[in-house]
């Protein structure tokens, strides 16, 4: 472990300010995923294991329409409302069967329609990869140099957007009817349904804004990664421990938990570059000693 | 009397014709039938996941040769069947078809289009088997360096890690000298092959130029999708160099997402792995000046021969050949040049025709553009290794420097001295 790299780090503003707007990045990308993983969780009582798919289906998405229009915003907005539909189809066709069912028929719902998602990509878009489709011509410039730290203006674009959609999306689930009637919804559907409200309606709206949100994530990460089948694999380890650090169920938890495991990544690589992922794991292990409801998650 | 006696010896000459005869048919008919069938070639390969690429353009390669010699009317009118297998990278899943195609499917030669984890585990199948087996991909250098792994019936055809190594530090010192890149960097795939060929080409650059400082080390995993935390690393350690051995996608997100910070107006990259057609349209604006060992371009050798190949690859695929797509039509030319030779199946005698012989080729620099399979450890040498820099079009690559093949053998001879192996 490099502690005195670590210290010279944080005593200097460049690489302070650098590392904290790459953790940053990291964060609000896994936050848009993980926060449609938890809320699907915390409202349908499912754990989505096919919401990698999700993520990886809203990278394909913007892809293709970015090859058809050329124009990066419609083709990231095409990415997240495709997945929109396609979450619709998924809860109407599959999930809403298996509401009542075991974790173990859930599980293997799950994993059948990864597998048959894997493949019809790689049969519809081919075996290999594809190339990012890249930042917008605006962002296309050299990076900014802020107390010398540099950084990417794209990066803060990722930033500030995914902040907005975490602020919407707080704003939803708190000062809406529709947010009131998720929350009620979570905590007892039955008296939901006795009160003539439909329950239905709330389980698929709840299950197509999970589905945007990662479709969101990966249209966004598009951007600059590049595009292949099962890269939902690695999206979804990450989502699920940031679900368990945040607590299940809770958005808010899932923002931090987002933070704290991009903050972990970024400044984590200065200390121990070697164990930035064991670094993720021994976080989520520290969490479910000390707080196994996770950070904001609640007491059941 | 004499009727019961003929009658036994007539009865006795039945039973000793019908043995020999059931003799013969359980050991002689399959030869015979096997002479006028075709030749049979089990491909063990990749042909799904992130690395389908492999498999498919490796196959393609060899396709191309084998219907050319198969429209020619074949070996005395047999004609050469591939069949091929996917093992997904795995080895025990390699290791496992190898053997069927070696005893169910009855292949002749296997023709191994495995990457180098999975080629291991071929390596012992065909040893045990004794099946003459050609591989195709396998960079490793112990493949076929090491004497304890070597074995009389394989060839290695691909291109080698330390040949690579030599060429690539020999092309880093002369800009070393030029530029003053004195501190470098790496950011390599966090296994086996990552960690080998980055050891190995620092382990030759500081021969030639002793006095660069290695100030850090990324090793991000395989398939890694975000490679922030290195990028920021190398922001913060502001070195001359970067040698990377990234390949892929993952070389392609990389060269994208470090573009962002300006990262290589700053620090020149030494990226092994980037001179291939798939990877370099992939990313999405290649930077001029970046550095490259020219994995396969139509540009180098700049001759005739290479861009007939690429053009007819191109024409009969779609697509532009890969490193892989070379290595394998390199290596099925071999093959039926041997048989022709020895006019036999035999593996000791193909194995004995392979050893030494040198052949005529598009990649070839060697005399008279040859490339030639090195009898002493059985593994191609003379392939065109270059490195230059890119251009962000067609052709790719500008200014490429052949590799010394005479300085290459001699730090090989080195390498091989230091490893015990020689």
């Amino acid at each position: 472990m490099e502690v005195l790299a670590l210290l010279d780090c944080l005593s200097a503003p460049a690489c302070l300010l650098s590392q904290a707007v790459g953790g940053l990045k990291i964060g609000m990308l896994l936050f848009l995923v993980a926060s449609g993983l938890t809320l699907i969780f915390g409202v349908l009582g499912i754990i989505n294991f096919a919401h990698g798919i999700l993520y990886m289906l809203g990278a394909y998405f913007a892809w293709q329409a970015m090859e058809l229009t050329g124009h990066f915003g419609l083709s990231v907005l095409i990415g997240a409302i495709g997945v929109g539909i396609f979450g619709l189809a998924f809860e109407r066709g599959l999930i809403k069967r298996v509401y009542e069912s075991n974790l173990l028929i859930q599980i293997l719902l799950c994993y059948a329609v990864i597998l048959i998602v894997d493949d019809l990509v790689m049969i519809i878009w081919g075996d290999e990869f594809l190339s990012s489709i890249g930042v917008p011509e605006i962002f296309q410039v050299p990076p900014l140099f802020i107390f010398d730290a540099v950084i990417p203006p794209f990066h803060l674009a990722i930033i500030f957007t995914s902040l907005l959609i975490a602020i919407l999306l707080w704003m939803l689930m708190t000062r809406s009817r529709f947010g009131s009637l998720v929350r009620a919804a979570a905590i007892n559907p039955k008296m939901l349904e006795a009160l003539g409200i439909n329950t239905n309606f709330i389980r698929y709206s709840v299950f197509v804004l999970g589905s945007f949100l990662a479709g969101l994530g990966g249209a966004l990460a598009a951007s600059e990664r590049s595009i292949v089948s099962q890269m939902g694999n690695s999206i979804l380890i990450e989502s699920f421990i940031i679900t368990v650090i945040g607590g299940m169920g809770s958005i808010g938890g899932a923002f931090l938990a987002s933070l704290i495991i991009g903050m972990a990544r970024s400044f984590g690589a200065v200390a121990m570059p070697l164990f930035t992922d064991g670094l993720m794991f021994l976080i989520m292990v520290l969490v479910l000693i000390l707080r196994p409801r996770g950070i904001m998650g609640e007491k059941k | 009397m004499k009727n019961k006696k003929s009658y036994r010896t007539l009865r006795r000459k039945l039973m000793k014709y019908g043995f020999a005869g059931t003799a013969y048919a359980s050991i002689g008919f399959p030869t015979l039938l096997k002479a006028e069938s075709n030749i049979k070639i089990g491909i063990p390969t990749l042909l799904s996941g992130r690395v389908a690429q492999l498999g498919i353009s490796a196959t393609n390669g060899i396709k191309l040769i084998i219907d050319k010699f198969n429209e020619a009317g074949g070996f005395n009118g047999r004609k050469i069947e591939l069949i091929i297998r996917d093992s997904r990278a795995k080895p025990d899943e390699a290791a496992r078809m190898t053997r069927n195609l070696i005893n169910s499917n009855k292949v002749d030669i296997i023709l191994n289009c495995e990457a180098s984890s999975a080629s291991f585990a071929v390596q012992e199948v065909i040893r045990e088997s004794g099946t003459l087996c050609l591989h195709c991909i396998s960079e490793t250098s112990s493949l076929t360096a090491d004497p304890s792994i070597r074995t009389w019936n394989a060839f290695r055809f691909a291109r080698q890690g330390i040949h690579d190594a030599v060429g690539s530090a020999s092309y880093a010192a002369n800009l070393v000298k030029e530029k003053g890149l004195k501190k470098w960097m790496s950011i390599g795939p966090d296994y086996a092959y990552g960690r080998d060929s980055t050891a190995t080409f620092f382990e030759i650059l500081k021969k030639f130029s002793p006095n660069i400082e290695i100030v850090g080390q990324g090793w991000p995993k395989l398939f890694q999708p975000d490679y922030t935390e290195v990028i920021t690393q190398i922001v913060r350690e502001k070195p001359d160099a970067i040698y990377s051995c990234l390949w892929g996608g993952d070389l392609v997100s990389f060269v994208d997402q470090a573009a962002l910070y300006g990262t290589f107006k700053n620090s020149e990259l030494f990226a092994i792995n980037l001179a291939d057609y798939t990877t370099m349209s992939a990313i999405k604006n290649l930077p001029e000046g970046l550095h490259s060992a020219t994995r396969y371009i139509a540009a180098y050798p700049d001759r005739q021969e290479n861009r007939d190949f690429d053009s007819a690859y191109t024409s009969r695929f779609g697509d532009h050949p890969t490193n892989w797509s070379w290595e394998t039509a390199v290596a099925t030319d071999f093959l039926i040049s041997a048989i022709q030779e020895t006019k036999s199946l035999n593996p000791k005698k193909i194995s004995e025709s392979l050893k030494g012989k040198s052949r005529q080729s598009f990649i070839g620099v060697g005399e008279e553009n040859t490339v030639t399979m090195r009898s002493r450890d059985q593994t191609l040498v003379n392939y065109a290794i270059g490195w230059g820099s890119t251009l962000p079009k067609e052709p790719y690559m500008k200014d490429v420097k052949a590799a010394d093949w005479e300085s290459i053998q001699e730090l090989e001879k080195e390498w091989l001295t230091s490893k015990g192996w020689i």
